[in-house]
This record gives structure tokens, C-alpha cells and sequence, in this order.
């Protein structure tokens, strides 16, 4: 009978520098991740400067009064009013909210409503993600309910938001189980589920059906069910497919928020703000600012938030660089 | 029939490391049938509207345990399609299929065979090592034991330097043996390969079969092996069946007579037996059924 030595020796001269070549691909990798992951940041920083600057030289160069072209504007007006500067923004932050002496400052407010509002959103995120993987797992699991389910879910993104949140205001209204009662924050963050549950049901669905025969059939000839397939295969394989769409749920989360809290007019958060505050444009122009990089801010905190969330699973998105 | 395999030293090397793993899934009911046992076997696809496809037609065989089969034929002639009924990863139509005395069904619940695609399948976010420790831990063997077995089958396949590496960090062929480990795993009594070296190059692939042929004879296992490669066949092999284009059936069965697999080593690629056999081999593949070819179907 042969020793085993034999084959790993004819192994190693028959694969020439393979070793080698992979340790030190590995060893190089980190440090150009960092440099990769630093020019990254750097581009991000230099396009928010870039739309700063576009904003400020516009203003610098562009007609007073507009240019209109019969009753259509072409170009908007320049004036302080209409195009306040970016520092004005920035300075209205710093004061107070109103002229009352005892006025929290602006940004004080803001980060108030702003957390209100993430806190909704993210509530809404968390049921939409829930309802959107058990639909794709249902879907998967399932394929007579794919083409009864499939056409709803995508029939459901056509219904315009303004027109479900006063019928979800009102049967929400009617809620009452003992001590629970249903309150309109509530029906906000169910408006934004019903938002973020789309794009995860159709990544999921798509992502679980993502392994190839080949591997399916390898499960298979491991004589195991569909539960281990799911938790070992298909699960992981999904990763890819999932992490888009948790961030675009995120993002679709905080715009349901937003937008259902205006319609149904919640009050405490940012969506709410914004109105109240689009009034005051014509003699505080830096006011309607504060509350709209409030709603960036969060839809930032949102999406930065799954970013994290993905790097913790990045193992299982190794299949995207190469085979 | 199975005479021929006295020299292959069965019964002594199925006693090698590792057979202790799972052994214990195994019903001592199945000692002497056959590893496969393939009696008038028939496999019809369904097409669209009605229309049928015979993909094979009155298949006989029988694959004696620790014996080395290859099944040769044009592409489309079901060779892959006969190695996937006795993976019971498709059901005949007729006839009758056992492995190791049981239905293919239950020998594939009872993980009697290990299998390999042409593709490596390695999953990309398990690292060699895990990818081979795979099936054991869908089977729940416990940890210390997975990672005894893995790191007996890593030196086999040449790999232990390589087992925490992930799969896209490695060569075709580096993926290919780790597939093959992967399939040894629960060192099981049949192999099944279905074209397992075909997307290699032909250095890595004439150095993958000595691999295989050494492997062989290490766990003393009966391999079931679909290549459309003759040398490949006949090199392996201890017969080669020649399948006929659709319908297929088996037009001949080649003995190659080359010794067990211990001696198939690549001095074997320049011996006279090893041209007589591929020719012999070749004959059969271009000859067409309106002219007998003397020996039939033994």
C-alpha cells in the first residue's frame, strides 16, 4: 500500500509557486483594502463639496431674478430668499428655534425629530424585513405561491402612499386589546414597512433560488432536507442578493416615514417639521434647511447602519469577486 | 465477472483510516451485494407536448464493490444521465437499480456513495477545510471528529497547506481535489464521478487521474466514473462501458486488464496493453450497431 506521502509531494512540484502565490496575495490584501476603503471616503467627501460649491457659484453667477421664458422658469431665482448660502444654513442651526427666551437651539430640535423619525423608520424596517424573508421564504419553499404571491407584492408598490395612510390611520384608530391601543406613530411605521418589505421580498426570493443546480443537487445527494438546504445553502447564498436590498428598505423605510407622518400628520417628527417649517422660508431662509439635513442625516444613519450590519457577513459575499 | 478484481486487494484496503467515521451508518444486511447493481433499466425524459426522449434502453450492469468503472460514449448518450439514477438524483422510468443490495433512494439517504460534478461546487464563504468538513456536519459528526477526518483527507488530496484558503483563492484543479476530498468525506464504499477533470487542462488532468488511481487504492472504494476522455477511461478503469448515442445502451464493455489500482502510474500511459485498450475502446465508440464488432456486450 502507497504512503500518503507520495501524492503531497508530487502535489507540491506539480502546482509551481502555488503556495506562495497565495500566501502573499493574502498578506497584501489588507493594506490595499485600507488604501481602497480611505479613496473611497475621499471621493464621497469630495462630492459633497463639489454640490456645495455648484450651489454657491450658481448663486455667485446666476440672474437675481431667475430666468423665466414666458411663464416657464428656466433658471430659480438667486436672490437670499430663495437661495440662501450655505453658511446661512449652517448658522440657523446654531440659533435658536424661535424667538422665545427659553428656545432650545435649532440643531437641538432637529436631532430630536430626527431620532423620533429613525426610531419609527426603524421599527418600520424591522417589520418590513420580517414579512418581506418570510414572503421570499414562502415563495421559495413553495413555487405555486410564487405566481399567486409574486404579482401582488409588486401590484402592492403601485398603490401610491398618500392614498393607504389614511386608511391605515383609521383602522388603526379602531384598535384596542386590552391595554394595548393603537397609536398613529404606529401606523407611520406600518406605512414604512409596506415600503421597505418590496425590495427584501424580491432579493430575498431572488437570492434563495441563487445556488445553481450543481449545489443543489450536491445537498441533495447528502440525503438532506429542504431546513438544512436552506440554513447552509441557500441562506448564505441569499447574502449578496440581501444586503441591496436591506439598504434600499432602509432608505424606502425613512421616505415612508416621512412621507406618512406629513399624511397623516404625526406630530414629533422631522416629516412634520419640514412642513411647518417651508412656511417660514420667506423670512428666515436658512429655516426650511434644518430639518432637510435632519431627513439626510437619517436616511445616512439608515443606510450606514446595514453597511455595518454587512460587514459582519462578509465572508458570504466572497463569491462576488470571483468564482 | 468479478473475478477480475481479486488483484485490486479489496478487502485489505477498505480497511484504511478514516473508514471508522460513519462507518456506523451502515446496515451489515449489504456485505456481499454489489456496489451497484443496474438490471434492465430504462429512462425516459418527458418532453414538451407529449414528445418523449429515450435517454437509455435495457441497461445491464453490475459494479463489484472496490471496482473501477468508466462509462464512455458520445456526448448526449445518457452516460451522465445513468451515473445520476444511481445517485437517485433522477428515477428510471423502468428496470430495476440497487446500491449495495438497497434502493438508490435509500443508499442515498444512507450517504453509501460520495459524489463529484465537473464543476468543484466548492462553497465560495467556506474555506477548504470547511468546504470538505461539509457533509459530516450536515450529518452532525461531531467537531473533534470532523476535523480528524478533514485533515486525513487535506494530506491525501496534497491540500493541508491550503485548508484554511477559500476556494476562489485556489487553481481549477486545487478546487477540483478539494471537491474530491469533499466526496470521500464519509469515506464512503462508491464514488460517483460525473466528468470530474473535464474543465481541467490536460497537465493537471493526466496528473489529477494518477491522483485518483493512488486514491482508489488508498480507500479501496468502487467508483463509478462518466468522462468522455478514452485515455481517461481506459487509464482508470478496470472496464470501460461504451455507450451507444440516444437511445443509449451499452454497445460493449471493455475489460482493460491494466492491474489494480496501485499500478496505474503514469509509466502505465506508454505500455502496449494501455494503446490496446484504448483503440479497442475507440473501435467501439466509432463503430456503428449494422456491423457486429465480434465480442458483444460480455
Amino acid at each position: 500500500m502507497n504512503t500518503t506521502a507520495t501524492p503531497t509531494m508530487q502535489v507540491e512540484t506539480a502546482v509551481p509557486g502555488g503556495a506562495k502565490g497565495v500566501r502573499s496575495r493574502s498578506a497584501r490584501a489588507p493594506r490595499k483594502s485600507r488604501i481602497a476603503t480611505w479613496r473611497k471616503a475621499g471621493f464621497g467627501a469630495l462630492g459633497i463639496v463639489f454640490v456645495g460649491l455648484m450651489w454657491e457659484l450658481y448663486k455667485f453667477i446666476g440672474p437675481e431674478k431667475g430666468f423665466t421664458l414666458g411663464d416657464i422658469t428656466i433658471l430659480p431665482r438667486t436672490n437670499d430668499m430663495s437661495m440662501p448660502h450655505i453658511s446661512t444654513m449652517f448658522e440657523r442651526l446654531m440659533e435658536p428655534l424661535t424667538g422665545a427666551s427659553n428656545s432650545v437651539t435649532m440643531w437641538h430640535a432637529v436631532v430630536d425629530a430626527s431620532a423620533f423619525s429613525l426610531y419609527v423608520a426603524a421599527v418600520g424596517w424591522l417589520i418590513g424585513v420580517t414579512v418581506g424573508l418570510l414572503l421570499a421564504l414562502i415563495m421559495q419553499h413553495f413555487r405555486t405561491a410564487q405566481s399567486a404571491v409574486l404579482p401582488w407584492i409588486i401590484l402592492s408598490q403601485t398603490v401610491p402612499l398618500i392614498a393607504i395612510a389614511p386608511l391605515v390611520r383609521r383602522w388603526g384608530s379602531g384598535i384596542e386589546i386590552g391595554s394595548f391601543v393603537w397609536e398613529n406613530w404606529m401606523s407611520v411605521a406600518l406605512i414604512a414597512s409596506y415600503l421597505a418589505f418590496f425590495p427584501v421580498s424580491i432579493g430575498a426570493l431572488q437570492g434563495l433560488n441563487s445556488p445553481d443546480t450543481n449545489h443543489v443537487e450536491l445537498f441533495r445527494s447528502f440525503g438532506v432536507g429542504w431546513w438544512k438546504t436552506l440554513f447552509r445553502l441557500r441562506i448564505p447564498a441569499s447574502v449578496p442578493y440581501l444586503i441591496p436590498a436591506l439598504q434600499l428598505a432602509a432608505a424606502n423605510a425613512v421616505i415612508g416615514t416621512i412621507v406618512a407622518e406629513v399624511s397623516i400628520g404625526l406630530k414629533g417628527g422631522i416629516g412634520r417639521m419640514i412642513i411647518e417649517f417651508a412656511g417660514a422660508a420667506g423670512g428666515d431662509p436658512g429655516k426650511p434647511w434644518a430639518p432637510i439635513f435632519g431627513a439626510v442625516a437619517i436616511g445616512l444613519i439608515a443606510a450606514g447602519v446595514v453597511g455595518v450590519l454587512a460587514l459582519s457577513v462578509r465572508r458570504y459575499r466572497r463569491g462576488e469577486t470571483s468564482a | 465477472m468479478t473475478t477480475q478484481n481479486k488483484e485490486t486487494t479489496v478487502q485489505d484496503s477498505t480497511t484504511s483510516p478514516g473508514t471508522s467515521t460513519s462507518g456506523s451508518q451502515r446496515g451489515p444486511a449489504s456485505t456481499d451485494a454489489p456496489a451497484v447493481s443496474i438490471v434492465n433499466v430504462g429512462k425516459i425524459f418527458e418532453g414538451k407536448r407529449g414528445a418523449q426522449v429515450i435517454a437509455l434502453e435495457a441497461i445491464n450492469l453490475e459494479v463489484a464493490r472496490g471496482e473501477f468503472v468508466s462509462l464512455i460514449g458520445p456526448s448526449g448518450c445518457g452516460k451522465s444521465t445513468l451515473m445520476r439514477l444511481i445517485a437517485d438524483l433522477d428515477q428510471p422510468t423502468s428496470g430495476e437499480l440497487t446500491v449495495f443490495g438497497k434502493t438508490a433512494h435509500q443508499a442515498r439517504l444512507d450517504q453509501e456513495y460520495g459524489i463529484a460534478f465537473q464543476q468543484a461546487g466548492l462553497l465560495p464563504w467556506r474555506t477548504v477545510r470547511q468546504n470538505i468538513e461539509l457533509p459530516l456536519q450536515l450529518h452532525k459528526v461531531g467537531k473533534a471528529q470532523r476535523e480528524k477526518r478533514s485533515s486525513e483527507l487535506l494530506k491525501l488530496v496534497g491540500l493541508a497547506d491550503f485548508s484554511d484558503n477559500f476556494p476562489d483563492q485556489l487553481s481549477g484543479g486545487m478546487q477540483q481535489r478539494v471537491a474530491i476530498a469533499r466526496s470521500l468525506a464519509e469515506s464512503p464504499n462508491l464514488l460517483l464521478m460525473d466528468e470530474p477533470f473535464g474543465a481541467l487542462d490536460e497537465m493537471t488532468r493526466e496528473h489529477m487521474q494518477g491522483e485518483l488511481a493512488h486514491i482508489c487504492a488508498e480507500t479501496g472504494a468502487a467508483v463509478v466514473f462518466v468522462t468522455h476522455s478514452i485515455p481517461e477511461a481506459v487509464f482508470l478503469a478496470n472496464r470501460v462501458v461504451v455507450l451507444s448515442p440516444r437511445p443509449g445502451r451499452i454497445r460493449a464493455i471493455v475489460d482493460t486488464k491494466l492491474g489494480g489500482a496501485s499500478e496505474r502510474t503514469d509509466h502505465l500511459r506508454e505500455s502496449t496493453e494501455f494503446f490496446a485498450s484504448v483503440s479497442e475502446v475507440r473501435e467501439y465508440l466509432h463503430g456503428s450497431d449494422a456491423t457486429p464488432l465480434g465480442v458483444d456486450n460480455r
